[in-house]
């Protein structure tokens, strides 16, 4: 056990001192303040008049339901449509023609082009608004409907609490997808660092004098769990790096606040559970991954030769990344999304897409449960093939060459 | 010290051992001689517990080997290697706590062996920066630091120059004074005589030959005398106590003859015969060489 901790303290300090560390661990938090500072820049740029949105609701549902804003307000209208366009006059008012049949489209009119964010601030409140109306009118009690889904659906609370500005949906759909996006990239960035670290002792010859130290599978788990604190590390110093640096810019070049503070205020009391769930499956994710790549790494005598066992290893990663950035991000109840959320080859990435639009309890126990049966499986095979790979030189190892490595007593 | 007792190692399409005892006593210089692929490396391995035999049981110390004795083990592979990229000072206080001791205490080790073997400016060096012969020298440091007491060498010369093997040498003699037991595997046969107390021969996954240097040299003794005389030629005739094996012609008008003693002579016969005839200036046994008993040996089996 002690000489484990010795290998993971090795793995860690070689890693966390190289140079391509140092200067990714600055470079991201950099890029991330200049592009925070071009925003800032093109934010208080933008015109800061009040829009008076007029409303003209031949419906009668959202006669006087708006909230106004800072830079919206609300001005309910009883003319015709024609008579509110012939009277407008200020060129940053509207009009918003909401037609009896909620069918019908409602159409929003200026005389200059809106901004996207006006037209979706709009489209929100009135969703919020039809929500709340269907259902009083189909006989159901917004109060005691509240109560019967937070049982079923942990996020449906921020759903429909109307009155809190401070929960934000957008900000936890945008940390969840971007916890798949980033489990995604960082399980290749260190499932490949792994390999290329099994490569580097395998091709340097030195890995026969170290399992004559320790069992190859402490070498192979201390690899596994070193790289995994650098990626750990490298996500942490990100983030505070981040959120201190934009803080800083967001001070000097403009008043508003660090989109990052602001970020984290808006995800509101749940932030907990998804970033737990995220931690969750971008360890279990990594150990799952990397003690396959650790296998290949020492299937291999470079990394040239890694193309064909690299493959079907990312394939189902890929494939639940393109699938995330378009369909399960759409529908996240379908079959489809609750077998990759599943299956512990894709869940660590389909399973934080559907994250933020709840998922039952049993279905989150069961797919974090395989995670972990998973992740021991893999291990197990990979140390099997790892333990004959790492002393096999020059042999050009194919698939059934690995099965037979897995069979090999010890 | 070690006791290795019928050892079968088998892989899939091939026999890497097969029924292999080895005894290896303590203080001993231990050859382990053998053609390539004849299982050298099989066997090592096995003592180091990177790979487990199929069959048969190996004693350390008269106990059944297992992980608590890999602290007591130094081991040099054939296949040398350090990390390309870390500073040698800390790659050394790496392996050495690897096998259990304290950084404090590997600090202090090094430092001795640094300066002894000339490598003190080499502390902040990158491995990749260093000369191979300058990396194997370093490597040697590794295996031995943890003062194991048995050290297994696995062709422990090459890659070294002539100067630095014997450097080399002398360390492995010097460890062996203090106690350590060495197993070495080697096919430089010169290595062996100047080493070895005892060898073992492998071909073909199997032991075809083992015990002491010296009682394998008396068995394979074999009645050859050489001597160098001047004088007179000295013919062939039935009468002489040898038979003529070949003749050749030295300086100063000395022959020099090969012979094999006739059944129940001594080389006092020998001398009876010629000293009437000629003048000897010379007359010594001819022992084979481990390396004419290695090359007889393997061929026999072949």
């Amino acid at each position: 056990m002690n000489k484990i901790l010795l290998i993971i303290q090795r793995e860690y300090i070689t890693r966390v001192r190289k140079k391509s560390f140092i200067i990714m661990t600055l470079l991201v938090p950099a890029l991330f303040a200049a592009m925070f500072a071009i925003i800032a820049y093109v934010a208080n740029d933008k015109d800061q008049t009040i829009h008076i949105v007029n409303v003209i609701d031949m419906s009668g549902n959202f006669k006087n339901r708006f909230t106004d804003q800072k830079f919206i307000k609300y001005n309910y209208l009883t003319q015709s449509l024609a008579a509110a366009k012939a009277d407008l006059k200020n060129d940053d008012d509207l009009i918003l023609n909401i037609p009896a049949n909620p069918k019908d489209t409602a159409v929003l009119y200026a005389k200059k082009k809106t901004t996207l964010s006006l037209a979706d601030n709009i489209q929100g409140q009135m969703n919020d608004i039809a929500t709340g109306v269907s259902l009083v009118n189909a006989g159901i009690d917004t109060a005691s409907l509240h109560k019967i889904k937070s049982n079923i659906i942990i996020k449906s609370n921020e759903i429909t609490d109307a009155g809190e500005k401070s929960t934000n949906m957008a900000a936890t759909y945008t940390l969840c997808f971007a916890g798949a996006v980033l489990i995604y990239m960082s399980l290749f960035i260190y499932g490949a660092q792994v390999m290329r670290g099994v490569i580097e002792e395998k091709t340097s010859r030195i890995v026969e004098v170290i399992v004559s130290s320790v069992r190859p599978f402490q070498l192979m788990m201390g690899k596994i769990i070193g790289v995994g604190l650098v990626g750990l590390t490298q996500f942490i110093l990100w983030i505070a790096l981040s959120a201190a640096i934009t803080y800083f810019v967001g001070n000097k070049v403009t008043s508003i606040h660090s989109p990052v503070y602001t970020f984290v205020h808006s995800l509101g009391a749940n932030a907990a559970y998804e970033l737990c769930c995220f931690l969750f499956y971008w360890i279990s994710g990594f150990l799952f991954y990397s003690a396959l790549f650790a296998a290949v790494g020492s299937a291999v005598d470079s990394e040239t030769e890694t193309q064909q066992f690299m493959f079907p290893i990312t394939l189902p990663l890929l494939f639940t990344y393109i699938l995330s950035v378009s369909y399960l991000f759409m529908i996240p109840d379908s079959n489809l999304a609750f077998w990759l959320s599943i299956i512990p080859f894709t869940a660590p990435v389909a399973m934080m897409v559907r994250v933020p639009f709840g998922v039952p309890g049993w279905q989150m126990a069961i797919s974090m449960s395989l995670m972990i049966v998973g992740f021991i499986f893999t291990t197990y095979i990979a140390s099997r093939i790892y333990r004959v790979g790492i002393l096999m030189y020059g042999k050009k190892a194919s698939y059934k060459e690995l099965a037979k490595w897995f069979f090999y007593k010890e | 010290m070690l006791s290795i007792r019928n050892i079968v190692k088998q892989y899939v399409g091939h026999t890497a051992l097969s029924d292999v005892s080895l005894e290896v006593s303590r203080g001993q210089i231990f050859g382990l001689l053998g053609p390539n692929g004849a299982g050298k490396t099989s066997l090592i391995r096995i003592v180091n517990q990177i790979t487990a035999p199929d069959s048969g049981e190996i004693y350390f110390n008269g106990e059944k080997l297992n992980q608590s004795h890999i602290d007591r083990i130094g081991y040099l592979p054939e296949e040398r290697g350090l990390y390309k990229k870390m500073e040698i000072g800390e790659q050394m206080i790496y392996l050495a706590r690897l096998k259990g001791l304290s950084r404090a205490e590997s600090i202090r080790r090094l430092k001795i062996w640094f300066e002894k073997l000339g490598m003190d400016s080499w502390w902040k060096m990158k491995i990749e920066e260093l000369s191979k012969g300058m990396q194997q020298k370093a490597q040697f440091v590794a295996t031995v630091l943890h003062e194991p007491d048995l050290i297994i060498l696995d062709e422990p010369f090459t890659g070294f120059d002539p100067v630095n093997a014997e450097v080399i040498k002398d360390e492995i003699l010097e460890l062996n004074r203090k106690g350590a037991t060495i197993l070495f595997s080697t096919h430089r046969m010169e290595s062996v005589e100047e080493l070895c107390d005892a060898i073992a021969l492998l071909d073909k996954s199997k032991k075809i030959l083992d015990g002491k240097i010296s009682d394998i040299k008396d068995t394979y003794r074999n009645n050859i005398y050489m001597v160098e005389y001047t004088g007179d030629r000295v013919s062939s005739n039935s009468a002489e106590p040898f038979e003529l094996l070949d003749e050749t012609t030295g300086h100063n008008n000395s022959y020099i003859i090969r012979i094999k003693l006739k059944q129940g002579t001594t080389s006092n016969d020998v001398l009876q015969y010629l000293i009437p005839k000629v003048r000897i200036n010379m007359l010594q046994e001819v022992i084979p060489g481990m390396n004419e008993i290695f090359i007889e040996q393997v061929n026999k089996i072949a």
